[in-house]
């Protein structure tokens, strides 16, 4: 397995981490969806939120921007008094379907990252141009820059949201599953090139899935989200039997497997939980020939 | 030469005050239509545009019942509806077009009903032309400045909204992560939306002016690749279309039947989905 190299969120003492969740719980249609969930990640800090459908992932990257109703807690970013809303956050939701034929490239959206909140319409400026073009670099995006964006695959479209998402230099960047419906090699290319952004342009990185796997290489932290509760820490910390058991309610097994990690319901567990089906079948999938 | 272009432009066609009302109001019609329809179709929000236009057949009726205006009637409707869709949850898109579906069979009832009271209490025999397919020749000469003021009023709150408007159409989730109270930009659209159809309606009446809105709009979108470049289509082809239908029209009358001419509107949505479908066959061939 690849080394993981923790980067402590609180490695420089003083400094604030780059995002704190307090506390923060949600009620969803009558449902406590979070409970109590706190964790801190520092700046140039890649961390994985991990649980199956349902266990509020979403839920709490939109509490995280602001714009989840009905929760509780506090969000920092940078030590910053809570309730800004939106600032210094970027963020890539959950798939979504672009047409191919709306008349954006990807550069225009890139460019909407800058500035889409602004009234008024933008002046055409070098700088803005100039500034959209590395962006577009550093995400290794150029080749398709002037094509819309309803026409680039499921990992393109990712690179030019997660540019649209950086450019206006966030502390923090959530990601909602980009690893969805990415085959393996544009999913290990884009767990690479956040682990990269994270460690270059110190920027604390929540990405979340429901599989472990593909972040194996690249997480520092793992925030596991099951029954509304989170077990937070190192990967080794946390994706252990003992921690998962606790968390489900129920006994699991974490197997190791040719350097991959299974969850599975054990034999007191209940047979064909969410748990079970999401994790065996995400590796049954890579592990068979 | 001139014989030629006597043949095209009928004698009078550029000294006519008709014709010069004529241009301006389609010509404010065509470009706010080419700068929002771009917006109404990326938005998925054809069928409500659609319903906007209609339902102004309710406005214009009533206001020939009230010896108003009819531009009065197609503003007063379009802002009323445009509310109406904005309360109901234009995000929901399924119970959208079930209430818009709903809203607008009311309203067309209701104009039926005003129709029949024009035509046999108020005597305005023409107001069902009129309101349904547009009185571009028989304008009253006030009507100019409100439709120019109308149109001017709508390009500037879309310039103003313009960047959390074309955000929010690309992804409601992205503008709102931005910090764009996609609710309030929404709304500011239809409204914007609601000046574009009534002043539409006043140029080629309520039935076809989905067609100036959404046609040259539809077209574009195979033409270019860039928000402004779209919007730069669509309003070229719907001038093209509005002030070769003028003309077209304004010859007509000297086809059969000689001294009656052809409806504007009919030429214009013709000439509209000619660029339509030139703009497709264009974007087949690469
Ligand atoms: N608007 C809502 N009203 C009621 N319940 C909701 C609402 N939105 C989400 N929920 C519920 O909250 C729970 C958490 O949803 P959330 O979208 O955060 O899960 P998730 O972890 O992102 O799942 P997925 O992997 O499927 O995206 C789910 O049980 C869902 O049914
Ligand atoms: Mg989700």
């Amino acid at each position: 397995m690849t080394q993981i190299a923790p980067v402590s969120a609180d490695a420089s003492p003083g400094t604030a981490p780059a995002l704190a969740v307090e506390h923060v719980g949600a009620v969803l249609g009558g449902r406590q969806v979070l409970h109590d969930v706190s964790f801190a990640l520092g700046a140039g800090e890649l961390a994985g939120l991990i649980g199956s459908n349902g266990a509020g992932k979403t839920t709490l990257l939109r509490v995280i921007l602001g714009l989840q109703a009905q929760s509780v807690g506090v969000v920092r970013i940078g030590g910053q008094a809570p309730g800004r809303r939106a600032s210094g956050v970027g963020y890539v939701p959950q798939k979504f379907e672009l047409d191919p034929d709306l008349p954006v490239r990807a550069r225009d959206l890139v460019a909407l990252g800058i500035d889409g909140n602004r009234f008024g319409i933008p002046l055409p400026s070098r700088r803005r141009r100039e500034l959209v073009q590395a962006m577009l670099r550093a995400v290794d995006a150029e080749r398709f820059a002037d094509a819309r964006v309803g026409e680039l695959s499921g990992g393109e479209q990712q690179r030019v949201l997660i540019a649209h998402a950086l450019i206006q230099r966030p502390r923090v960047l959530l990601l909602d599953e980009p690893l969805a419906s990415l085959d393996l090699r544009s999913e290990h290319e884009v767990v690479a090139l956040l682990a990269r952004l994270a460690r270059e342009q110190r920027i604390a990185v929540l990405i979340s899935a429901h599989d472990v796997n593909p972040l194996l290489p690249a997480m520092d932290r793992v925030v596991y989200l099951a029954g509304g509760r989170a077990a937070v820490g190192r990967t080794d910390e946390v994706i252990r039997a003992e921690v998962l058991s606790e968390l489900y309610g129920h006994h699991v097994d974490v197997l190791h497997l040719h350097g991959r990690v299974i969850v599975v319901a054990g034999p007191g567990g209940e047979q064909g939980s969410d748990l079970t089906l999401a994790h065996a079948h995400g590796t049954d999938l890579e592990v068979s020939p | 030469m001139s014989s030629v272009l006597h043949a095209i432009v009928e004698p009078g066609f550029f000294g006519s005050a008709q014709v010069h009302a004529a241009l301006a109001i389609t010509g404010a019609a065509a470009l706010l239509c080419g700068v929002i329809g771009v917006f109404t179709v990326v938005r998925g929000q054809s069928f409500a545009g659609h319903a906007l236009s209609d339902i102004n057949a309710t406005g214009g009726s009533a206001a020939f019942l009230a010896g108003i205006s009819p531009v009065w009637g197609y503003v007063a409707i379009s802002v009323a509806a445009a509310g109406a869709m904005e309360a109901i949850g234009i995000d929901r898109r399924r119970g959208r077009d079930i209430a818009t579906g709903i809203v607008l069979v009311v309203g067309f009832g209701l104009a039926a009903l005003f129709l029949f009271w024009d035509t046999t209490l108020s005597g305005a025999s023409n107001a069902t032309n009129e309101v349904l397919f547009g009185s571009i020749w028989t304008l009253s000469p006030g009507t100019v400045p409100i439709v120019i003021a109308l149109g001017a009023g709508a390009i500037t709150l879309l310039a103003v909204i313009y960047r959390p408007l074309l955000l929010s159409s690309v992804s409601s989730e992205l503008a709102a992560a931005r910090g764009v109270s996609v609710r309030i930009v929404g709304a500011l659209y239809l409204l914007a939306l609601a000046a574009a159809v009534a002043l539409t309606c006043v140029a080629i009446g309520a039935i076809l002016s989905t067609g100036l809105l959404i046609g040259p709009a539809a077209g574009a979108l195979h033409l270019s690749r860039r928000p402004w470049s779209a919007m730069a289509s669509a309003t070229a082809i719907a001038l093209a279309a509005s002030w070769l239908g003028i003309l077209l029209a304004y010859d007509s009358y000297y086809w059969p039947p000689v001294g009656n001419g052809w409806p504007v509107s009919f030429f214009i949505v013709v000439l509209v989905f000619l660029f339509y479908a030139g703009a497709r066959i264009r974007a087949a061939r690469g």
